[in-house]
């Protein structure tokens, strides 16, 4: 069978579509296809994530220093119009010209602008008091999940020692 | 290159672990960078070689990861770049990538790093049903022997530091690859996924992002990574799924107590297809493929078993077939010998 619309390669796509209750099969070559817009899933396609940020800041930050000049990452060069247009850092440092946007939008995406999960081992000395709160922290909520509320109480009060220390 | 490994499923394909006759696989992977150096869309070529290099120096000094093969990115060709993708060893992003990128794949090939993709660092582990924590132990593995060699990105108060925010914290997306027949035929699968995003997690296709669902496969993931531990991530990851097996399960049951016929027959017709057509999509397999695991899954069809069908689903895709007959076919060919090929594995 020849592709229907530029009749001259072979039809290898054969989609079926419901138009209006009206059942319609196309019969397509592989370009013709994806001249369509019929895609492989593997050439996957832009992901709307930048665009999900950009909204998100344009409405959170934008309109709050629109006439300020915009912040620039000395570590790296990126700016924040230009973070805001990708939805991508830069580098690390990144993280804290921006701190006070960035603290905004985490709270936004994963309701919550605090780490509690792992340190990395060369890490967990120097930092030895915040990480050993996180590990505390993990035991309370799991102590309050199952309801073991002894635990909890104790975890509790580890923990404000722990706050009073620093 | 790689029409070796082309004539096996991959280890995560085995057919093997908990609940693997709904769940396929578990996969986790940890976005790292290395600290005080720009992140791989913002280095020019000096700083992303020398990424890679001290990236394979610490691999090179780690007892667990030694044995693998790294794989420079950018010199694979097209098709090499698909298989990856398929095989679940390289995201879309890195087949893409223009230079200094490179794959690690480990010994088993149950673990992989991606390296200059998004982050610095991609480290991943798979596991064949549900094992969700064997999957997070593994890379946390790796992690932990990595991290002895090369400084990570980390702030006491954001975690991890990654290109994306959305990654931010662990670092850490958790996911399964599902496969839902039941919910899909009793039409329930939408409030199914609509009732697993309200729980934070995200519904996508088989090849993840953006990527269509065929063969009413799933994959389901954790949204958010910062403010949770990784022991967090696993267990409500682990604990809905369950729900959702359970759920499968239930419609599978009602399925069959008011249309057996008609299940028994779409299962059947399916086996037809795949053990008689002389030319097959990728897609119709997949399909196909749904229904006969549903088949095996309640006990209709008995001369299959899970790793039969996984073997086809895996070869036939389309770079796993034309690496398996080692040449280059147009999708008309590859349709043919597609077909050739299943009728070959169901007749054996």
């Amino acid at each position: 069978m020849k592709c229907q619309d530029c009749g001259k390669k072979e039809a290898t796509h054969h989609i079926t579509q419901v138009i209006n209750d009206q059942k319609v099969t196309l019969n397509l070559c592989e370009e013709c296809a994806a001249k369509r817009g019929f895609r492989n899933p593997l050439e996957g396609v832009p992901f709307p994530l930048a665009e999900f940020l950009a909204s998100m800041l344009s409405k959170a930050q934008m309109k709050k220093q629109p006439e300020e000049a915009d912040v620039v990452c000395k570590a790296c060069g990126l700016s924040f119009s230009d973070f805001a247009k990708a939805g991508r850092l830069g580098c690390g440092g990144c993280y804290v010209t921006f701190k006070e946007q960035l603290d905004d939008l985490l709270r936004k995406v994963h309701g919550s602008t605090r780490h509690r999960g792992k340190f990395p081992n060369t890490k967990r000395d120097v930092m030895k008091p915040l990480w050993e709160e996180n590990k505390l922290q993990e035991e309370l909520r799991k102590a309050i999940e199952q309801e073991d509320f002894e635990r909890a109480a104790q975890l509790r009060d580890q923990l404000k020692a722990l706050a009073g220390k620093k | 290159m790689f029409e070796e490994m082309a004539k096996k499923p991959a280890v995560w394909l085995s057919g093997e672990g908990s609940d693997s006759q709904v769940v396929l696989s578990s996969r986790v992977r940890l976005a790292r960078n290395i600290a005080n150096s720009p992140f791989p869309s913002r280095a020019d070529t000096d700083k992303r070689e020398s990424i890679l290099s001290f990236v394979k120096n610490a691999v090179g000094k780690s007892e667990g990861l030694r044995r693998g093969t790294f794989v420079d990115c950018a010199k694979l060709d097209d098709l090499d770049r698909s298989f990856l993708v398929e095989r679940h060893l390289a995201s879309i992003e890195l087949t893409r990538c223009r230079d200094s990128c490179a794959l690690f794949i480990g010994e088993e090939e149950n673990t992989s790093l991606m390296i200059n993709e998004e982050d610095h660092l991609r480290v991943q582990a798979l596991s064949s049903g549900l094992e969700i924590r064997k999957a997070f132990e593994m890379a946390d593995q790796m992690d932990e022997e990595l991290s002895g060699s090369l400084e990570f990105a980390f702030d006491p108060t954001f975690g991890y530091l990654t290109a994306c925010p959305t990654n931010t914290g662990t670092g850490m997306r958790a996911s399964v690859l599902i496969h839902l027949p039941g919910l899909a035929l009793t039409r329930e699968i939408e409030k199914v996924i609509s009732q697993i995003n309200k729980l934070g997690l995200v519904v996508r296709g088989f090849y993840g992002e953006g990527s269509d669902v065929w063969g009413n496969l799933f994959q389901v993931s954790n949204q958010t990574t910062l403010g949770r531990s990784e022991e967090d991530i696993v267990e409500s990851l682990e604990r809905v799924t369950r729900q959702i097996i359970e759920y499968e399960e239930n419609a599978r049951k009602r399925l069959f107590s008011e249309a057996e016929d008609q299940i028994e027959d779409k299962i059947w017709r399916a086996f037809g297809i795949l053990k008689y057509a002389r030319t097959l999509t990728s897609e119709e397999v997949l399909n196909m493929l749904s229904a006969i695991r549903l088949g095996i899954g309640t006990g209709i069809v008995k001369s299959l078993s899970l790793p039969q069908v996984n073997e086809i689903l895996a070869l036939s895709q389309p770079a796993h077939l034309q690496k398996y007959f080692k040449k280059r076919m147009e999708p008309g060919e590859r349709d043919r010998i597609r077909a050739e090929l299943v009728r070959s594995k169901l007749g054996q």
